[in-house]
């Protein structure tokens, strides 16, 4: 309930910085309900001094007055819909921004854990859904309350009796209704829930088309996609019926105010106790109600699925950001590319560490090579130096800074990274080198692709470096890719690297050139390579060997291969192969 | 209406391959693909493959090599019929690839990519997705074949481990032992093959090697080929160039030629030291 309550209070905080326009649209919405109350007055008015005296004059006078207060209700409700329907997609731009912004520093555990789809039917569906209510929605249900408390009020200013009596029906179904949003909002959130189960499903099976077509699966994919949509129908369903259930009976009450008021008030016109035109007016009042009453039920609704939505919306937002800057982190403004590993573990859950006690120290410029089985914790210890995720024991310094104390902003820009599938965005050649530096001239970014390999190709496109890639890069070669996030890399001339040496499965030609270009690039920079071939871990100063998140052995090509251990195991199962066919060459 | 127009223009796409209206079920073949002056070409005037003529006897490894561009990736497109071609005939067991339902051809083939792509679920159900029908039992069998079952056991939930999207909580190397599995309990008689030898340490490595010679035994199968050992191995190498067969052979009947195959791995191989 109280968390209820604070999601509502949370969502009207992002109406407070366009006050103005609240107060314009809502001057309107107060305007149109006094004016609609005055009409029953004067429609009384008609028939006691007019009909019933019967001058005709009071009649045109009426009519004159109705006219005149429609015009006036025009503009106010001008104003409504106006401010109202920009209330509704200024909050929503808000939302969106505020939301987007929060996934973009969200950090890289939560987006292991999280679905794209089910992130993008928060962006799009709920927001949506929210902003509905927050605008229009809301300024509804102010005139809907508005008008029902000025109808009471008018109503026992006309008859206290006769409304006690008229009103009792309403007494019920205020209560009704505010009882079936309680009801319905929970379902609403089930729908909402369903819609990104929905999404994430679409999501997937697209994403991994070619599995689905390889293995012929499509009516699996479709048998199931098609349960989550069933079950996406019966939740809407139960909402209907709830719905449909309630409906009549809300219809049924206004229905017996106005047979309350005939039964009694009829008697007391007839005998004159109270004039035809008073049992008129109160009639008018109660058909006033009617409206409102209707729209309340679906306002209720739309206030419980705005709710419903806003608190999946927050659920983001609110994720706490471990990995924040700390208040007093410094910049680093110049780095040398010093890296230490002091007692560093890790491990994403208790109990089960991914890396314990790594300890090295490497000097600006030393190239340093991981090897070890899969599993082992070299991804993780390269992650650990952009902080990417947070040592659980022990530090990693750069430049004799704990990373925890740094700008993350200002870590990170002095560090590359260029992984074996590198990601493209949908622009330009040129706009993707610069991706790491916007304020990089045409002529540095050429510069860049000549030393990463990748002018050449570059220039073999009829638009050059204006040629677009695809979405995720299609149109270029996995070779292509590499070289182009190479020149990124260099660009961006980070002091600390972080490589993956692997081609995937590039022709030799492509392999020479990416190796070319990633000997550019390491030059002179601290570079950390998680290493599968044998060359570059003879060039490497120094080998990391890990074994289940410790390092196993360290030091040069040479010397461990003379201590035997896992290194030598790891040789003599694969590396020596790429030997072993040199001499197999040299032999033939 | 103009969110309608969008979903309209969608729906209306041509459906690309479609099955012939005589079309009959692939009754279970042996593996016998025939290429016969198969061309291909993705855009009109841009051939892709010329004339290629092939054939793979039941339970032969082929091996396809060659730059990129050359027309490796097509070849096992065609196979699958993603693509229809051109010219010429492709034929299993006797069969044209373009007479049979998509789906009878698909289940008897075994397709695995370059990047194996794990559905969010549990290990369990990404291996299953080869046999959907698959017991618990079967599962741990595939698994076992391919090396996969030493480390899925040493998950905190074992073959019940939840692999986030796009399996991000595994390996590179390990999404790809699991594929293998997928595919070794689909059991199909054709198995088709991108090699990837992206970020997979040297240990994973020779797991995978020994899966791969599992999965193949006793198939016929098409490797877009980059590991040495299933090149060496091979009953026959395909070297392309241009869409077009320029060499084959075995290893050694390729290696004394001294021709492209010999050029392409000296400059592979000899870079390691």
């Amino acid at each position: 309930m109280i968390e209820r309550r604070s999601i509502y209070r949370r969502l009207l905080g992002y109406l407070k910085p366009y006050w103005r326009q609240v107060l314009l649209a809502y001057v309107g919405v107060l305007f149109a309900a006094v004016l609609n109350l005055l009409v029953p007055q004067i429609i009384k008015d008609a028939i006691d001094n007019g009909l019933a005296a019967g001058q005709a004059s009071a009649l045109f006078w009426a009519g004159g007055v109705i006219l005149g207060i429609a015009l006036f209700r025009g503009l106010a409700a001008f104003s409504q819909r106006y401010f109202g329907e920009w209330l509704t997609h200024r909050v929503a731009y808000d939302l969106r921004n505020h939301f987007y912004n929060s996934v973009q520093n969200l950090p890289f555990a939560f987006h292991d854990r999280s679905h794209t789809g089910d992130l993008m039917s928060r962006a799009t569906s709920d927001i949506s859904e929210t902003e509905r209510f927050v605008g229009i929605g809301l300024m509804d249900l102010t005139a809907t309350i508005l008008l029902m408390v000025g109808v009471i009020i008018a109503m026992l200013l006309e008859s206290a009796r006769l409304s006690l009596l008229a009103l009792a029906p309403f007494a019920v179904l205020t209560i009704t209704a505010v009882r079936f949003g309680g009801t319905v909002r929970p379902m609403f959130k089930a729908i909402q829930e369903q819609i990104g189960v929905l999404s994430e499903l679409m999501q997937e099976s697209l994403t991994g088309i070619r599995v689905v077509k390889a293995f012929a699966r499509e009516p699996h994919e479709l048998a199931k996609f098609d349960d989550a949509n069933d079950e996406w129908f019966e939740r809407r369903y139960t909402v209907i019926k709830t719905w449909a259930k309630n409906w009549p009976f809300f219809t049924f009450l206004v229905t017996s105010s106005i047979f309350l008021l005939l039964w009694f008030g009829g008697p007391l016109a007839l005998s004159g106790e109270i004039t035809v035109g008073s049992l008129f007016a109160l009639l008018s009042y109660v058909l006033l109600l009617n409206g409102p009453v209707q729209r309340l039920g679906f306002l209720v609704n739309l206030a419980a699925t705005a709710g419903a939505s806003a608190s999946r919306i927050f659920e983001i937002i609110d994720t706490p950001n471990k990995v924040a800057d700390r208040p007093a982190a410094i910049a680093l403004e110049k780095a040398q590319g010093e890296v230490i590993f002091e007692h560093v573990g890790f491990a994403y859950r208790a109990g089960l560490p991914i890396l314990e006690d790594v300890d090295f120290y490497a000097r600006p410029g030393q190239r340093v090579a991981l090897i070890g089985p899969t599993g082992s914790g070299k991804s993780t210890v390269t992650n650990l130096i952009p902080r990417f995720y947070e040592a659980t024991e022990g530090r990693v310094l750069v430049d004799g800074h704990d990373v925890r104390d740094l700008q993350m902003s200002s870590l990170r820009r002095h560090i590359g990274i260029v992984l074996q599938d590198p990601f493209l965005f949908s622009q330009t050649i040129a706009e993707n080198i610069a991706y790491g530096r916007s304020d990089a001239t045409m002529g540095e970014i050429i510069a860049a692709a000549k030393a990463a390999r990748a002018h050449e190709f570059t220039m073999s496109f009829p638009d050059g470096y204006d040629t677009r890639v695809g979405e995720r890069g299609v149109t270029l070669s996995g070779g292509q890719k590499q070289r182009i996030a190479i020149a990124r890399a260099l660009l961006a001339d980070p002091r600390i690297l972080i490589l993956d040496d692997s081609t995937s499965s590039v022709d030799t030609e492509t392999e020479h050139l990416i190796q070319e270009a990633l000997d550019i690039l390491m030059e002179g920079r601290t570079t950390f390579i998680i290493a599968q071939r044998l060359i570059t871990l003879k060039s490497a100063d120094y080998i990391l060997v890990l074994d289940k998140g410790r390092i196993a052995q360290r030091g040069a090509h040479d010397s461990l291969l003379v201590q035997g251990g896992l290194y030598r195991q790891i040789y003599d199962l694969q590396l020596r192969d790429q030997e072993e066919f040199v001499e197999l060459m040299i032999r033939d | 209406m103009a969110s309608s127009e969008r979903l309209f223009r969608l729906l209306d796409m041509p459906q690309d391959l479609t099955d012939a209206p005589e079309a009959v079920d692939l009754p279970p073949i042996a593996g016998r693909v025939i290429f016969d002056d198969v061309s291909f070409a993705y855009k009109d005037d841009e051939p892709v493959l010329s004339h290629i003529s092939l054939r793979a006897e039941p339970g032969q490894r082929i091996a396809l090599v060659g730059e990129t561009g050359a027309g490796k990736s097509t070849i096992i497109r065609l196979i699958a019929r993603f693509f229809d071609i051109n010219e010429g005939a492709l034929t299993i067991d006797g069969y044209d690839v373009r007479q049979v339902t998509q789906a009878s051809l698909r289940s008897q083939l075994g397709i695995v990519l370059q990047d194996p792509f794990l559905f969010a679920g549990t290990i369990a159900d990404n291996i299953r997705y080869g046999k959907l029908e698959a017991t618990q039992a079967e599962i741990v069998v595939a698994a076992k074949a391919v090396g996969a079952h030493d480390f899925i056991s040493k998950l905190p939930d074992g073959y019940q481990t939840d692999v986030g999207e796009n399996g991000v909580n595994l390996s590179v190397g390990q999404r790809q032992i699991i594929s293998f599995a997928r595919a070794l309990l689909a059991d199909p008689r054709i198995l088709i093959l991108d090699e990837a030898t992206s970020s997979v340490d040297t240990t994973t490595e020779k797991i995978i090697q020994q899966a791969l010679d599992t999965l193949m035994e006793g198939r016929t199968s098409f490797v877009i080929a980059h590991r040495l050992s299933t090149i060496v191995n091979a009953d026959m190498i395909a070297v392309l160039a241009n869409g077009r067969i320029i060499e084959r052979g075995t290893h050694e009947e390729l290696l004394a030629k001294r021709g492209r195959y010999f050029n392409l791995y000296t400059m592979q191989w000899a870079q390691a030291n």
